[in-house]
């Protein structure tokens, strides 16, 4: 099974340009893989360590602003900002997890939430550093006089990295690290007492997605030439989880495949402009009111008793 | 003198649960504690695993003053534990359940597990093998990769104890390992704790089915009220009055 | 004390008695079913709009504010029945997608029956400002701190001397106990919904003559009006109280005398300090877990 995802990823992502009709489909494939990989992160926290964190987008916009910034006023080499951009985040969230993820459920939720708002409300407010509201332009991604540029370029690169991080994610997951993390989502007390340090592993799934989070950012703003707190804000946190629910917890190719389909749907959607935002609403409550632990998980079930029929 | 407790006490709020508790245990023998309903015998196994911290007194085990760590460095220093209200890793199945057990045994560096190193691969290959003899050895190879939500009562009671050996303990804290089994399957876990001396495991084991106490204890510690009331072997303990009484009531004696 | 200080204890403790009844609504709504309703911060929004509506359409104003507290009602027991209910056993997360859906879909709906545009409610007594010690204060802000105190007081009763209100606190403390003694939570719920969403309602109508209202509002005073229940210790009603009131002051002073441009940011440090520090609040109960 662990194989034949992998396997199955990687020749969606090398055949599917056969499917891109334009440039535009190329730019919905990147947004695809790069929120993909946000989800793959948070998808370790949440389904798998059964944390719960309604920031993210924080960390996001952190990783993008934090290279955009380096680049643009400080004249930092491109990958050079990214990687300090994706340490700090990372320095960041391993420093603030300690504390925040002592708290459980409803109060973790609130804090995290917290916390993402107050990163957005900063980025939006620091205008001179940051622009403020209306954002500001990102040198491209360049090493050696080189440039990636362009939707092809960017599609293969996203495609490439995307696949490379779930791999490391099921890697980790079939690891006694993987295994720490569900033991404490499923008993903390009896992980605890097969001598798992809860704290240690709940901050490193946090600091972990933190991370790619800040990668993602990064990427995006670098891809995009520009960024706006828009990405930072508590929607885009509330996307990002919702991804992960929707696709199904505890199931990194349900993470993709969520990231997938909610990052599809509002494009799909804008053809309906003003009901947009009402449909998508609608969406989020029918799927989660009838497919409770996500699309992956339900369609894998529901494959399964069908299997069982046909016996 | 494997384990050994200094006036142990712990208090919740104005409630002393368990209240000056000085005990020693010796290495490779079954000891039973026992007591009726809220004499404090969950509290004093919990205090001795470190899931609580003790209000007062100190825990010395193989040498060391554990009192006030963290519940994984009691894990760590080779203390184990079964609990009374399942806590079985639910989302996982049998096999996973004792692999996660191991946990102290695999030392597993971040880089190692993410790019799956030869090595890592090796070690994951040993771990699930011990794990099968493990559930084979309580009699649940054929649960292997079943999730643990879809086991019976019984089979999740040996579970948790093969999770427990996993470790590799030198102390086994069992909390009611016989509570709600049939005949059968009582008979089952006696004859598991009795070959888990054979394995030099030291047992301390909460149960109040006094057959099994009596016949697989070599020591018995009766708690009444978060304090000692009597201790010895289990024939002596049985025939205590005072024990009588705790359980019974006085019209018994 | 300085006329400066005066006038934003006011302004504080104005803008604090609605993050009071906000509040209020989440600890009903989360005592009665342990759901966080994302959707609370809609249900303020909806009622300042469709007070506006009504009161535009040539309504008096009483009856235009008795409609639309009763619509949001009405909206409220809808999120139970549709949302809420079917979904009953899912994990927190899910439930918390769920409310955060029916909160985007609310606010959907809001922007196609009106528009984008901010609108003011009239005041409900004038504006002619009061100056009360060099600060002044607006007739509207009397109603604000009336009408809260007045509904805190009704709550009191309702919950401490009616059946139907211990039914409720009966839910909250041990839902299977109060089954078993015939309440039928089905019912509890619903009044919870219900009564959550003409609280939140009511704090937004009593807010829009002063900072009027749009079809966006909801979020922020969504989520500080949570800041403040958390504050006060998350499903304590009089903790929600205290908190929204101790965020209003908190907001108000952050605001005037450190720095206006982060206003906003007060209510989530504050919620920070608060759950980093002293995770059940001010009122609220420790809890433990028991092996």
């Amino acid at each position: 099974m662990r194989a034949r995802g992998l396997v199955l990823l990687a020749l969606a992502v090398a055949a599917l340009p056969l499917a891109l009709p334009n440039k535009y489909a190329y730019d919905v494939a990147i947004l695809v893989g790069l929120n993909a990989i946000v989800c793959v992160g948070l998808n370790l926290l949440i389904g798998y360590a059964g944390q719960i964190s309604l920031g993210h987008a924080g960390f996001f916009g952190l990783g993008a602003y934090g290279s955009a910034i380096l680049a643009a006023r400080y004249g930092w080499p491109t990958p050079l900002s990214l990687a300090a951009a994706v340490a700090g985040v990372a320095l960041l969230a391993w420093l603030v997890g300690r504390p925040i993820l002592r708290l459980r459920g409803h109060h973790l939720a609130m804090a995290t939430l917290g916390l993402g708002i107050i990163v957005a409300i900063v980025i939006a407010t620091e205008d001179g550093l940051t622009g403020g509201p209306d954002g500001m332009s990102v040198p491209p991604l360049a090493a050696f006089g080189v440039a990636l540029a362009g939707e092809t370029a960017w599609y293969w690169a996203v495609g490439a990295l995307l696949v490379g991080v779930v791999w490391l994610a099921r890697n980790l997951i079939d690891s006694p690290r993987g295994r720490a993390l569900r033991a404490l989502h499923g008993s903390e007390v009896a992980a605890e007492m097969v001598g798992i340090d809860s704290a240690r592993h709940k901050l490193n799934a946090f600091v972990l997605s933190a991370a790619l989070a800040a990668l993602a950012g990064g990427l995006t703003a670098h891809y995009a030439g520009f960024i706006t707190p828009a990405k930072a804000t508590f929607l885009h946190s509330i996307e990002l989880v919702t991804m992960v629910v929707f696709g199904g917890m505890a199931s990194t190719f349900g993470a993709v495949a969520g990231a997938a389909v909610l990052t599809l749907l509002p494009q799909f959607l804008t053809a309906l402009k003003d009901y947009e935002m009402v449909v998508f609403g609608a969406v989020l409550m029918f799927t989660m009111i009838f497919m409770p632990r996500g699309l992956v998980p339900t369609l894998e079930k529901a494959l399964a008793a069908a299997n069982r029929r046909a016996v | 003198m494997l384990l050994r407790t200094e006036e142990l006490s712990k208090a919740f709020g104005g409630v002393a649960a368990v209240d000056a508790v000085s005990i020693a245990i010796e290495e490779g023998t079954v000891h039973a504690l026992i007591g009726p309903n809220g004499a404090g015998k969950t509290t004093l196994l919990n205090l001795l695993c470190g899931i609580y911290r003790p209000t007062r007194g100190r825990i010395v085990f193989a040498g060391r003053d554990l009192a006030g760590r963290a519940t994984h460095e009691y894990a760590a220093a080779g203390i184990g534990r079964t609990f009374q209200n399942l806590q079985v890793f639910f989302n996982m199945t049998a096999l996973e359940n004792v692999m996660t057990g191991r946990h102290l045994l695999e030392p597993c560096g971040f880089a190692a597990a993410a790019l799956r190193l030869p090595a890592r691969v090796r070690e994951e290959r040993a771990c699930r093998l011990e794990a099968e003899a493990l559930l084979e050895f309580v009699g649940l190879a054929q649960w292997r990769d079943t999730p643990a939500d879809a086991m019976p009562y019984g089979a999740l009671k040996r579970l948790e104890i093969a999770r427990a050996l996993a470790a590799r303990p030198r102390l086994l804290l069992l909390d009611e390992p016989a509570a709600g089994l049939n005949p059968v399957e009582t008979a089952e876990i006696d004859r598991l704790i009795h070959s888990l001396v054979t394995r030099r495991v030291t047992v301390v084991l909460v149960e109040h089915n006094m057959k099994l106490v009596m016949g697989v204890s070599q020591h018995v510690l009766v708690l009444d009220y978060g304090r000692v009331l009597a201790e010895g072997e289990p024939a002596a303990v049985r025939a205590n009055p005072r024990v009588v009484e705790a359980y019974l009531g006085a019209e018994a004696r | 004390m300085s006329a400066q200080f005066a006038q934003y204890l006011l302004t504080g403790v104005t803008v604090g008695a609605i993050y009071a009844l906000v509040a209020l609504g989440f600890a009903i709504i989360y005592n009665a079913s342990q759901v966080i309703n994302f959707a609370q911060g809609e249900f303020v929004m909806l009622g300042g709009m469709a007070a506006v509506s009504l009161a535009n359409a040539g309504w008096p104003l009483p009856v235009a504010v008795g409609a639309a507290v009763a619509l949001a009602a009405l909206l409220g027991l809808a999120l139970e029945k549709l949302a809420v209910e079917p979904a009953r056993g899912a994990p927190v997360v899910t439930l918390i997608i769920i409310t955060i859906g029916a909160s985007i879909l609310l606010r959907g709906m809001a922007m196609l029956v009106w528009d984008k545009n901010v609108h003011a409610l009239p005041a409900f007594s004038g504006e002619t400002p009061i100056v009360l010690g060099g600060a002044t204060l607006l007739p509207q802000s009397l109603w604000v701190l009336g009408a809260t105190l007045v509904i805190v007081a009704l709550l009191a009763w309702f919950f401490h001397r009616t059946l139907l209100g211990k039914a409720l606190l009966a839910t909250s403390h041990n839902r299977l106990a109060a089954q078993l003694c015939g309440i039928s939570v089905r019912h509890v719920l619903m009044v919870a919904f219900a009564l959550s969403a003409a609280l939140g309602a009511v704090a937004g109508i009593l807010i829009a003559p002063i900072t009027f209202t749009a079809w966006d509002v909801g979020v922020m005073l969504g989520l500080k009006g949570f800041a403040a229940a958390i504050l006060g210790g998350l499903g304590s009603g009089a903790g929600a109280v205290l908190g929204g009131l101790v965020l209003g002051i908190a907001e108000s002073m952050g605001a005037g005398y450190v720095s206006s441009a982060y206003k906003d940011v007060i209510a989530f440090v504050v919620m920070l300090a608060v759950l980093m520090f002293l995770p059940g609040g001010l009122l609220g109960a420790r809890a433990s877990d028991r092996v």
